[in-house]
């Protein structure tokens, strides 16, 4: 996400990198592109101009013309108040430290609270905690079946209850959870629009009785300027404590986020990021602050590894990472770990850089499979040093793999480009990468 | 047909009392000057119709202001009515309405949570009160509970369902329904699609694969792809458009939830973008809301004092 506004912003700032010196016209004509950038990311138009206003008011300054690298200084100023709309730091859901502790989600037809429902559930399962899933939701068809399902399938328990009305099952639910000694209530509500009056009442009624100690709405990160009203809606009628991101693996650019966080001063506590239910992660504003600016987030990278990956083998990869000494063998390692990360764009995105060099290229996971299969064929000495691969060598290796030696030419030009890149960024250039440069595209 | 339209205004009139009602009111008893023309911007633009098509209109405004001089409101909003609907109205006519072969396969097509399985359950309601012969197909073999939802709708609107087990491979289900549809006369073939992100190569690749194996049965003229967009989404429904039209082809669009408010921008943005006809918005949750969507009447509902 937000890969089409790091590109604007990357086009934005090589002007300003160029121009030396900037005038007053220099920072208006690039906050105009910055304006249209984040109005086409979503941005509500009000939060842009207040945006805006805020960071020509903070460049057009003396500070700024005579310092060295203006155009440095301007990017940091956007970031700065990019990180301030979207809160300065990650803000934790409610500790489950009673029981049970309540956490209840909303929001709108389609937004993802079911599969968000899953995945907290899950969350709590793996930290050892007893969830009770509610199904609250007795208007779609069907609803309440499809969270039976997702229920069986992390093996937590569904609470459900025929012809009730949403408030007495969640109160039911309450009731049920002390008795059981449930750890985490979760409150899987019907999807409704803001101004449906007689809905929006129901979940006043809700939250008064089960007082739940976190109220999440969940929001499309691919919502429109409507972002606002939702939001502020939803905040109005049930004081929310946080806000959930969803569909953010999609290539929306997510202006929502900062929308919704501008208008309500909730914090955005999580982010999902994709269709498995393990798909979860706590929401950073200073990281994803970096991320609209093109500048990266390995640290989002690093911690997704240490989860996936035993410590010491995301100790490694960073280091590596760092030393630029990265061989094919590594390359394999990281590959069979990369498979229990998650979906490989959401994890190409999140390394410096490459969200741009990645347009238009289409990871295809099944051609791992192919790389994985030449990479086994070689002999460690070759993983190591791709340099004495000789033709004859080639030759042996596509046999071995049932690939062609085209492949392999391919997949070595593309390794090598894929080592400058590293390189290239441990030294925080941005520089993109020519098409097809990526092992993954085969 | 006069209530059809007061529904469609009931349903926009969330939209219009926020959004593009507001241009009324702004103008009502103002002259026209850049001042003027600001704020009808911020109006457009907070209506979703996006940088692009905004930026159109307001350069139209500048220069007709200029030029013949706008002298009162109602020239300004005669003005943009027939901008909007000039936006509108130039896409080519849908498939539906042009061959007359049947069975006609309507493959439903979006990403998640954009309301495709409701469509499909409203779409089948509405071709059956047209006293068409009608059959679902259940695609969607992923999200938990899909299936039973669709066999829900069908069987309200009392059509033909075939069913799939969960799990199943969903060409192969595209599959058996076209080649039942064929074999049983039907008219129209409506096939519920699981939601995917465009962003997912793989995703969109079991989507192509769903064509093509309809195709074995059903000749290509025949199948219509229609993607469901949500009336909220922001300018991301471009890429989406965008995308699927490269994968599966986009013949038509759905626009639904379009009974919020803010929504409808979208439909201004993507026509103005990109040469996709919408075939039916989406206005309501009961049964019969699913209109097809006529520019027009859009346009006046949208405007409508």
């Amino acid at each position: 996400m937000f890969g089409e506004l790091i590109d604007r912003f990357d086009d934005i700032f090589k002007t300003l990198r160029g121009a030396g010196k900037l005038s007053e016209k220099n920072i208006r004509d690039s906050l105009k592109e910055v304006r249209r950038a984040l109005l086409e990311a979503d941005v509500n138009y009000k939060v842009v101009k207040e945006f805006i206003k805020r960071v020509e008011e903070e460049s057009v300054g003396e500070k700024v013309l005579k310092s060295i690298e203006p155009g440095q200084q301007i990017v940091k100023i956007v970031h700065n108040e990019l990180v301030q709309v979207l809160g300065e730091k990650a803000v934790p859901l409610a500790p489950i430290d009673k029981t049970p502790t309540i956490y209840m989600l909303c929001g709108l037809q389609g937004s993802g609270k079911t599969t968000l429902a899953g995945k907290l559930a899950l969350q709590a399962k793996r930290k050892n905690k007893k969830p009770l899933l509610v199904a609250a939701d007795i208007y779609r068809p069907a609803a309440i079946t499809q969270l039976k399902i997702l229920g069986d399938s992390v093996g937590v328990e569904v609470f459900h209850r025929e012809n009730a009305q949403p408030p007495d099952i969640c109160y039911e639910a309450k009731k049920y959870a002390e008795k059981n000694f449930v750890d985490l209530v979760i409150l899987d509500t019907a999807g409704r629009l803001h101004i449906d009056e007689e809905l929006m009442v129901e979940l006043e009624e809700i939250k008064s009785r089960v007082v739940p100690d976190e109220l999440l709405l969940v929001a499309d990160a691919m919502t429109g300027q409507d972002a606002v009203n939702l939001a502020e809606q939803f905040h109005k009628r049930l004081a929310l404590t946080g806000v959930a991101l969803t569909k953010l693996d999609g290539d929306a650019r997510g202006g929502a986020a900062i929308s919704i966080r501008a208008v309500t001063g909730c914090p955005i506590k999580l982010a999902s990021v994709g269709e498995k239910l393990s798909d979860l992660e706590p929401f950073h504003p200073d990281r994803m602050a970096s991320r609209i600016l093109g500048m990266g987030d390995i640290v989002s990278l690093v911690e997704k590894a240490q989860q996936a990956v035993d410590m010491q083998a995301a100790a490694k990869l960073e280091e590596k990472l760092k030393k630029n000494a990265f061989t094919l063998e590594d390359f394999y390692d990281q590959m069979q770990q990369i498979k229990k990360m998650g979906p490989l764009e959401s994890i190409m995105g999140m390394i410096p850089g490459v969200g741009k060099a990645l347009k238009g290229i289409q990871i295809d996971e099944k051609g791992l499979t192919r790389v994985e299969a030449m990479i086994q064929s070689m002999t460690p000495e070759e993983r190591r040093n791709p340099q004495i691969i000789d033709g004859s060598r080639k030759v042996r290796i596509a046999k071995g793999s049932g690939n062609s030696v085209q492949n392999i030419n391919l997949l070595l030009k593309q390794f090598a480009a894929m080592q400058k890149m590293i390189k290239d960024m441990s030294k925080f250039k941005f520089k993109g990468l020519p098409k097809g440069a990526f092992p993954f595209q085969m | 047909m006069f209530s059809k339209l007061k529904q469609l205004k009931e349903s926009l009139s969330k939209t219009r009392d926020n959004l593009l009602g507001k241009i009324g009111r702004l103008i009502s008893g103002r002259k026209i000057d850049d001042a003027l023309i600001d704020e009808i911007e911020e109006v457009l633009l907070k209506a979703d119709v996006g940088v692009k098509a905004t930026q159109k209109i307001i350069d139209l405004l500048h220069r007709q202001a200029s030029e013949s001089g706008l002298a009162d409101e109602d020239s300004v909003l005669r003005l943009l009515k027939n901008e909007i609907a000039g936006i509108l109205t130039r896409k080519p006519s849908s498939k539906s309405e042009t061959n007359n072969s049947r069975p006609l396969v309507w493959l439903i097509t979006g990403v998640n949570g954009t309301g495709k399985t409701t469509t499909v359950g409203k779409l089948a309601h509405y071709l059956k009160a047209q006293g068409k012969e009608v059959m679902i197909a259940a695609c969607d073999t992923f999200r938990a509970a899909a299936v039973d939802q669709l066999a829900i709708w069908a069987e309200r609107s009392g059509v033909h369902f075939m069913r799939a087990q969960s799990g199943a491979d969903p060409a192969s289900v595209a599959f058996d329904a076209a080649t039942s549809a064929k074999n049983k006369n039907i008219d129209y073939l409506l096939v519920d699609t699981a939601g995917r992100l465009h962003t997912k190569a793989n995703l969109m690749e079991e989507l192509r694969k769903i064509r093509r194996v309809t195709e074995k049965v059903i000749p290509p003229e025949q199948i219509k792809a229609t993607l469901v967009i949500d009336g909220t989404t922001g300018q991301n429904a471009l890429s989406q458009v965008r995308i699927f039209t490269e994968t599966v082809g986009c013949d038509s669009l759905v626009i639904t939830k379009l009974d919020g408010t803010a929504r409808g921008g979208i439909i201004i943005a993507i026509a103005e973008e990109l040469s996709v006809p919408v075939d039916f918005i989406g206005i309501g949750e009961k049964i019969d809301d699913l209109q097809p969507f006529d520019p027009r009447e859009f346009v006046e509902a949208l405007f409508e004092n």
